[in-house]
């Protein structure tokens, strides 16, 4: 017996809901049975009753949210599979963040991937994303325009090493989402050879900590808190982007601004928030990447959540895919 | 193309003048003929290329992208160059550095053949380049880069990069033309300066000193002659062989905008230096207002020019023919000028006369009883200054009027930009007025009347800062309301009617004269009091 998938899998007032199985996908709002895709606030929220997600996604909820932010807590590790209520669940890496994962939900013969979100660009501290062959892909849509290509992360990793040689005298104040981004743009920055102490705004030194306990090298980080500015100067601080032109931001003096970023692609975006250095790192696909993915999975239809649906749609159209929007609430598009 | 690409980058996303300086300096430096010449006409005058860009990348975008994602990303984007830099598929092997196209291809493919051919060129160009490449090609052809670098500031990054002072490249801008090849010989030593010929010039202008009350026992009213200090925008005439042109202090060339005064001044051979105005019939000057409806365009329509009629009103004369008076002294230029101006009487000019006094007593009552008809206050000079550039010691005095003042209350604040980008550093003020709508009891209700973001200390914006924080009641975006709770005292120099506020005042050159931490914000000037102090307004004549 054969169900349409939206039958059985379908948007709610709390989320993404299965219904046999009776578990929503990324709720955001509490509720009993959750299965979450990544621990970015807007995808893992606190005070479900039981949460199933990889290892790493339980404890960054945990830093997060406090140890008990959940009734109970179920890791399933990437490639293994249980079933729920005759719906058969398992992962498969995203490419996103570390633990961030695809959640693959096989019932009555058809199969849905709902990717949260997931880039396809190599990443050092999360396993590469992996096609799934299915039904219904649900995908996201951040970057969804085809201006939206973004450079090649080490390039631009390059960019900010240059620029800390041609201006040896100021703190290169790195704006950068702090999980994740924050880390990813660390490990980057060893892989290019700097070994100076990397400094952290307050915000990021817990999550940064969990990274390095999980086994990613970080080198040397510490937190700004404690350190002089003069001994920071012509180094590289790490803060969230709110911080950047924040009045935290004023004991670095005159600090060069950059931020790493998606939007950075953008003239307008870059120069709306002062950004004097800006680095286009992603952890979202990019528009080909939306596109090469999308078809990779074969899927007959792709339900496309938060960010540009309306050029994805069309375009998926243009291909001869059966392609729409979901309108799911509570999704944060803008921060990255 | 790359190092001209880095370089716009650089100024875009470098908001410090002393950086934007260095970036030009060096590219200035390290480029060749003729590319950095057509980088220095794209940073000033533009470039002589007239293509029909837009048509051509609307043409060339329908070959690489469906219309409608096209449409969606150029409304996202907000700019056309970008979009096409942005989507304009990219080669699939990197070229090396060196083998993009010069300025001096773009420029020359881009002024021959027909459209078509034009925009193959195009097409190639754009090929050939990375995202970065691509804009900047397209602003390159496209004129206005927009990377917050005037005309005036690369022409100084320029001279400064090779020591000279901007005034010598001043004088004979006006006379070059793109790529500059002879400028850049001159600045590199290898040849003399060029000469600007018959062409007319701009001639760096000399400047006043803001007179201070210690400067007063040191003066003596017998080296003095005193002018009005009209409210107009200073501006130099210069006029040789039937081509006039207006120049503002700056050096930008403005004559396009004027068609009536050049015409006024065709027959003249000179180089005068005086006060543009929009005088009105009985020779009232209109406010100031009224002449910026005539500034910052490129061209007029005669409707403007009917509605706001541009006088100048001269005071100084630099070169008459071809002889140079610069080195005469004030008075004797005056009377050149009083002579030249008898003889030629070019319409739509006059002369802004001199101001006879005994002592500097009896011209401070002069001064104090000065407030209308365009008056910004008197300048002094001294009666045998050579005219000089830039603001020379001890020649010349500008003797603003005493400032307006008004106790306002602080409504909105706006965070500042380049090092003020942590701090609420704009601020919006107002007066109090009785609530439009209501009855008898509808209470008071404050509306703004004016904005400014200087005349108070470091110490003083960290303070500003601090209380706006604590005092916000609402966000929008970098800007904050805050509780009508922190008066100011505004010093203005005067007020003028506007359809653009609500409160239907604006006025000119507001700033923070005091922080009156001590005074209650229900004690602060009402909107009666202001309107009372509006300068008469003229009417456009219909």
């Amino acid at each position: 017996m054969t169900h349409a998938v939206d039958r059985w899998l379908y948007p709610t007032d709390q989320g993404l809901y299965c219904a046999p199985g009776g578990f929503y996908i990324d709720p955001h709002r509490p509720v009993d049975r959750a299965i979450i895709t990544h621990g970015h606030g807007d995808h893992a929220r606190s005070g479900h009753g039981a949460v199933l997600a990889t290892a790493g996604t339980v404890e960054i909820m945990k830093v997060r949210y406090g140890a008990d932010c959940a009734g109970s807590f179920q890791s399933l590790a990437v490639g293994d599979a249980l079933t729920l209520n005759g719906v058969g669940v398992s992962l498969a890496p995203a490419g996103h963040i570390l633990g961030s994962a695809q959640i693959i939900l096989d019932y009555g013969g058809k199969r849905a991937v709902v990717s949260g979100d997931y880039k396809r660009a190599s990443d050092p501290t999360c396993a590469p994303f992996e096609v799934v062959a299915c039904d219904v892909f649900v995908t996201e849509a951040t970057f969804a325009l085809p201006v939206f290509r973004h450079e090649i992360a080490a390039g631009e990793i390059a960019k900010l090493l240059a620029s800390l040689a041609t201006e040896p005298t100021r703190t290169h104040l790195v704006g950068a989402y702090g999980l994740g981004k924050c880390q990813r743009v660390i490990k980057l920055l060893r892989q290019a050879g700097y070994d100076r102490p990397i400094y952290l705004h307050g915000a990021m030194v817990a999550l940064t900590g969990l990274y390095q306990r999980l086994g990613v090298d970080l080198g040397d980080v510490r937190p700004v808190a404690g350190n002089d500015a003069k001994d920071m100067a012509g180094g590289i601080v790490l803060c969230p982007p709110s911080a950047l032109g924040d009045r935290w931001s004023r004991r670095f003096g005159d600090p060069v601004n950059a931020f790493a970023s998606g939007w950075m692609r953008i003239r307008g975006r870059a120069r709306q928030r002062g950004v004097e250095l800006p680095l286009v790192i992603s952890d979202h696909a990019d528009w080909p990447e939306l596109i090469e993915t999308i078809v990779a999975t074969g899927a007959e239809e792709i339900w496309v959540t938060h960010g540009r649906e309306d050029a994805l749609v069309y375009h998926l159209a243009s291909l001869g895919r059966k392609a729409r929007a979901l309108a799911l609430v509570g999704r944060d598009e803008e921060a990255e | 193309m790359e190092t001209f690409a880095t370089l716009l980058d650089g100024l875009a996303t470098t908001q410090s003048r002393n950086r934007k300086v260095a970036l030009l300096g060096r590219y200035f430096r390290a480029t060749s003929d003729p590319d950095r010449g057509w980088a220095l006409a794209a940073l000033t005058d533009g470039l002589p290329v007239r293509v029909p860009l837009r048509r051509m990348l609307a043409d060339l975008m329908l070959r690489v992208i469906d219309p409608v994602l096209y449409k969606m990303s150029r409304d996202y984007v907000g700019d056309t160059a970008e979009t096409v830099a942005l989507l304009w598929p990219d080669t699939a092997a990197p070229r090396a550095t060196g083998d993009t196209p010069t300025l001096d291809a773009v420029v020359m493919a881009m002024s021959i053949g027909t459209i078509a051919e034009r925009t193959e060129a195009l097409r190639t160009f754009l090929d050939a380049l990375n995202p970065s490449g691509r804009w900047a090609l397209l602003k390159l052809i496209g004129g206005a880069p927009r990377v917050g670098v005037s005309a005036r500031l690369a022409r100084t990054a320029l001279a400064e990069s090779y020591g000279r002072d901007v005034g010598e490249i001043e004088e004979i801008w006006h006379a070059l033309d793109a790529p500059y090849e002879a400028l850049f010989r001159w600045l590199d030593g290898v040849a003399d300066r060029p000469d600007p010929g018959l062409r007319p010039t701009f001639r760096p202008v000399m400047l006043a000193h803001p007179i201070e009350d210690d400067d007063w026992p040191k003066l003596s009213a017998a080296d003095f002659a005193a002018e009005w200090k009209w409210d107009g925008i200073r501006v130099q005439i210069a006029a040789r062989g039937g081509e006039v042109r207006m120049f503002s202090r700056q050096g930008d060339d403005i004559s396009a905008a004027f068609p009536e005064i050049r015409s006024a001044f065709m027959a003249a051979n000179c180089v005068a230096d005086g006060e543009l105005l929009v005088m009105r019939a009985g020779n009232t000057i209109a406010p100031f207002n009224d002449l910026q409806q005539r500034l910052n365009r490129k061209t007029v329509t005669a409707k403007m020019m009917r509605d706001y009629p541009a006088h100048v009103r001269l005071y100084d004369l630099l070169f008459e023919g071809g002889e140079d008076l610069r080195a005469s002294p004030f008075i004797v230029r005056r009377q050149r000028l009083e002579a030249w101006h008898a003889h030629n009487h070019p319409p739509l000019s006059d002369l802004s006369d001199l101001v006879a006094f005994e002592t500097f007593n009896a011209l401070s009552a002069l001064w104090s009883q000065a407030r209308d008809d365009g008056i910004e206050g008197l300048m002094l000079k001294r009666r045998d200054s050579a005219y000089q550039a830039g603001r020379v010691r001890g020649q010349w005095f500008k003797w603003k009027r005493a400032a307006l003042t008004l106790d306002c209350v602080l409504m909105y604040a706006q965070r500042g930009s380049g090092k003020r980008s942590s701090f609420y550093s704009d601020y919006t003020f107002g007066v109090w007025r009785t609530k439009p709508d209501g009855g008898p009891n509808a209470g008071d209700e404050l509306v703004p009347v004016g904005k400014a973001y200087s005349g108070f200390t470091d110490d003083e914006l960290r303070q500003l800062d601090k209380w706006v924080r604590t005092n916000t009641t609402e966000s929008f975006g970098p800007v904050r309301a805050v509780t009508p709770g922190l008066v100011f005292e505004v010093a203005f120099d005067a007020v003028q009617r506007s359809a653009r506020h609500k409160s239907g005042v604006a006025m000119r050159f507001p700033r923070i004269h005091r922080i009156r931490w001590d005074k209650p914000a229900t004690e602060a000037d009402r909107l009666e009091t202001i309107l009372a102090l509006i300068t008469p307004i003229s009417q456009p004549v219909a």
